[in-house]
């Protein structure tokens, strides 16, 4: 023969080696068998068998926020498909590059009702950056060139590629392309000059600028541009749940998080800036809460994002600019540096003044002398234990809210978390993805005790491959955030939010092969998080702290009003 | 506003879905919506017509465009343009309606395009006013069948939308 033909199965593979990928996370079953029984035969990349299909996206999707590659995922047809819906939108929603491949059902038996099958495409239509399913086993190699393409580039997103099982018999010459052209798709990189120029010029002449940036500059790679535009300026700085680590947070000029549970400061000068740079960010409904009162104050809006339909979505914006966060900032630092001009330092300095009224009303502030460990303290701890150095990763709830707030992340892609889905049983999984990519970085998974039984199972994947997580479980004995809204709108009727027959997380912990504490007094938190980071560095370990159950997120603006419409402690 | 939306996209097993399901999931209206490949087999071209704020239809042209499958969005209510739709209606023909129902489908330069002794079909294309018009200028009681094929546009003059 002379050009070497290839089974589908050795094809999807070879792909993935081609495309360089070192760490796959997935689960086997029948229509995937032929891709396993090749996956058994290799050595470029390692497979991370997970315990749910779930996890094996949500760590897919963390490998690839925290190193900026594409992540990796594979699972069977049917149930494999759908138990990864959640992590396939979960990515979806905050725009994470990941490429799934699903096994499905022979090409002839698809419609037919057959064993383990569902129309993934269909189901995954509405949650995928795009799809495909593949028909004819020369298409493939093609197709999952493609896939990489569309996952990484423009607007980042999960392409899922959907595999029958006769496709990966059948067989044809191997070839991987090289590159990827597409009429149909060829997002804007490079943002209009003319725009820019504007943006530039309005900037200088803001008396009382504000930047606010989101996930887009931590996915763009652009933290250290807009770190030198905003000292360049010397503008006030917010980031969304999704920005945190793009500006680093202990420097004075930010001003925490903003939106539902960002700090005064951050809100207020949002609120009465007169000019707002918006970079990388969306402008949702948990950021800006209601837009009809945001647009009360007048302000002139400069929206930088690679996705148009981002622009002018929930707010009218004054200059949109398309394009690569980076590029686009990279031009505008560009600008700041040949021209001579400066914003006006009086009106900056009067500006500042006001920030920092908003700023001494300590809104952060939270009861010390409590005998009750509160979790804001067990955050803080963890921050000085690790020196700032870990990556975070975290469920959904008041701990996601938290971590947040008290570890002031200074690096983009150190924190981790389900920010537009909202995913709880997102957190475990997603260390074990930052932890295979990252062996010897220390990797916390904050979360709480409702959000870790969501995927607990996975503490069994840990022990396979030994990682050394640190779980720290904010146990208050309630779905928090749930009893916050019930406290604060429903008269406190506690409807099925507290959960009676928790397990012993500690023989729990020790039954997965692990270490497990339980920390019910504020003077041993850092005493056990010391010991988990220091004695028990190589093992996963697993801390109940039992929190004060009544602690409530603050400050907190209600669903449905403004942002200076906040509830504060 | 209405607006009258042109789409060529790639002819490609899905891709009605997608654009479907984009309209459903984002709670969009769609009046009607027409497509079939164009002289280019690997290419659909689709006519939507759609009400919305200019807010909305903004939204509704860059969601379309962000789908990977389609090439290229053209709103046609941006300028000027022709639509046409086109209808079968099989109306009542007897007795002392039959030529009148004759004289109707002329008036409205219809072609009758299939006869029984009861009854007839008739083929009308135009703006979808001209046929609405049809069924408001004939008895409803003749009215037996409609089948309408929803707008299709194109722009006017040199105003061509082609990749």
């Amino acid at each position: 023969m002379a050009d070497m033909e290839l089974t589908g199965a050795e094809i999807v593979v070879s792909c993935l080696r081609d495309e360089g990928i070192k760490h796959v996370f997935g689960y086997p079953g029948g229509a995937v068998l032929n891709i396993y029984d090749e996956i058994y035969k290799q050595t470029a990349f390692e497979h991370i068998l997970v315990r749910h299909e779930q996890a094996a996206v949500h760590a897919a999707d963390a490998y690839a926020r925290a190193t900026g590659q594409v992540g990796v995922a594979i699972v069977t047809s049917g149930p494999g498909a759908t138990n990864a819906v959640t992590g396939i939108a979960t990515a979806y929603m905050d725009s994470i590059p990941m490429v799934v491949i699903s096994g499905q059902v022979p090409t002839a038996a698809i419609g037919q009702d057959a064993f383990q099958e569902v129309d993934t495409v269909g189901i995954t239509r509405p949650c995928v950056k795009h799809n495909f399913l593949v028909k004819d086993v020369r298409d493939l190699a093609s197709t999952i060139k493609k896939a990489f393409f569309i996952a990484a580039t423009g607007r980042p997103g999960p392409v899922l590629v959907d595999v029958p099982k006769d496709i990966t018999q059948h067989s044809c010459v191997y070839e991987y392309p090289k590159s990827v052209s597409m009429r149909s798709y060829n997002p804007t990189s490079k943002g209009h000059a003319g725009q820019i120029k504007k943006a530039v010029q309005m900037l200088l002449e803001a008396k009382r600028p504000m930047i606010y940036t989101g996930g887009g500059v931590v996915l763009g790679n652009a933290a250290p541009q807009v770190t030198e535009l905003v000292r360049l300026l010397g503008s006030p700085i917010t980031s969304t749940l999704m920005g945190l680590g793009g500006y680093p947070a202990p420097d004075p000029l930010f001003l925490g998080m903003l939106g539902m549970h960002g700090t005064i400061e951050a809100n207020m000068a949002m609120q009465h800036c007169d000019v707002l740079l918006a970079v990388g960010a969306r402008f949702d409904d948990r950021v800006i809460g209601n837009p009809k009162h945001f647009a009360k104050e007048a302000r002139r809006i400069i929206h930088i994002d690679v996705d148009p339909s981002s622009i002018s979505k929930r707010v009218r914006v004054d200059v949109p600019i398309v394009g690569e966060v980076a590029q686009v900032v990279d031009e505008m630092l560009k600008q700041l540096h040949a021209g001579k001009e400066q914003p006006e330092q009086s009106a900056l300095k009067a500006w500042w003044t006001q920030i920092e009224l908003w700023r001494a009303q300590d809104c952060m502030k939270y009861d010390h002398t409590s005998a009750k460990i509160k979790p804001q303290y067990v955050i803080e701890k963890l921050y000085e234990v690790t020196g700032g150095q870990a990556y975070v990763t975290s469920d959904v709830g008041q701990h996601q809210m938290w971590a947040a707030q008290y570890y002031p992340f200074d690096q983009p892609r150190r924190w981790i978390n389900s920010g537009g889905l909202g995913t709880m049983g997102f957190g475990l999984p997603a260390a074990m993805g930052v932890q295979m990519a990252f062996p010897d970085a220390p990797v916390a998974c904050v979360t709480g005790e409702g959000s870790i039984q969501m995927n607990i199972q996975e503490l069994s994947t840990c022990k396979e491959w030994k990682l050394p997580i640190k779980v720290i479980l904010l146990n208050n004995g309630y779905l928090g955030m749930v009893r916050q809204w019930q406290e604060f709108f429903y008269e406190e009727r506690y409807a099925e939010s507290y959960m009676t027959s928790l397990p012993d997380f500690v023989k729990l912990a020790e039954a997965y092969g692990h270490v497990g504490i339980t920390v019910e007094k504020p003077e041993d938190v850092e005493p056990a998080l010391r010991d988990a980071f220091g004695k028990y560095k190589d093992r996963l370990v697993f801390i109940n702290f039992l929190t004060d159950p009544r602690e409530n997120v603050f400050p907190m603006i209600p669903a449905g009003k403004g942002l200076s419409e906040m509830i504060l402690v | 506003m209405r607006h009258i939306i042109s789409l060529l996209m790639e002819n490609e097993s899905g891709a009605l879905s997608r654009v479907a399901g984009l309209f459903s999931a984002r709670g969009y209206n769609i009046e009607s919506l027409t497509v079939a490949p164009t002289e280019d087999a690997t290419l659909s071209r689709m006519t939507i017509v759609t009400r919305g704020s200019e807010d909305v239809i903004e939204q509704i042209t860059k969601q379309l465009n962000k789908l990977i499958d389609v090439v290229k969005v053209q709103d046609l209510s941006d300028g000027s343009h022709i639509e046409r739709e086109l209808m079968l209606v099989k109306v009542r023909a007897s007795g002392d309606s039959r030529e009148e129902m004759k004289r109707m489908a002329d008036i409205f330069r219809g072609r009758i395009i299939d006869v029984t002794d009861k009854t007839y079909t008739v083929e009308l294309t135009g703006p979808g006013s001209k046929l609405d018009a049809f069924l408001q200028a004939v008895d409803p009681a003749a009215i037996l069948e409609t089948v309408r094929t929803g707008a299709s546009g194109i722009g006017r003059g040199d105003r061509i939308m082609k990749i």
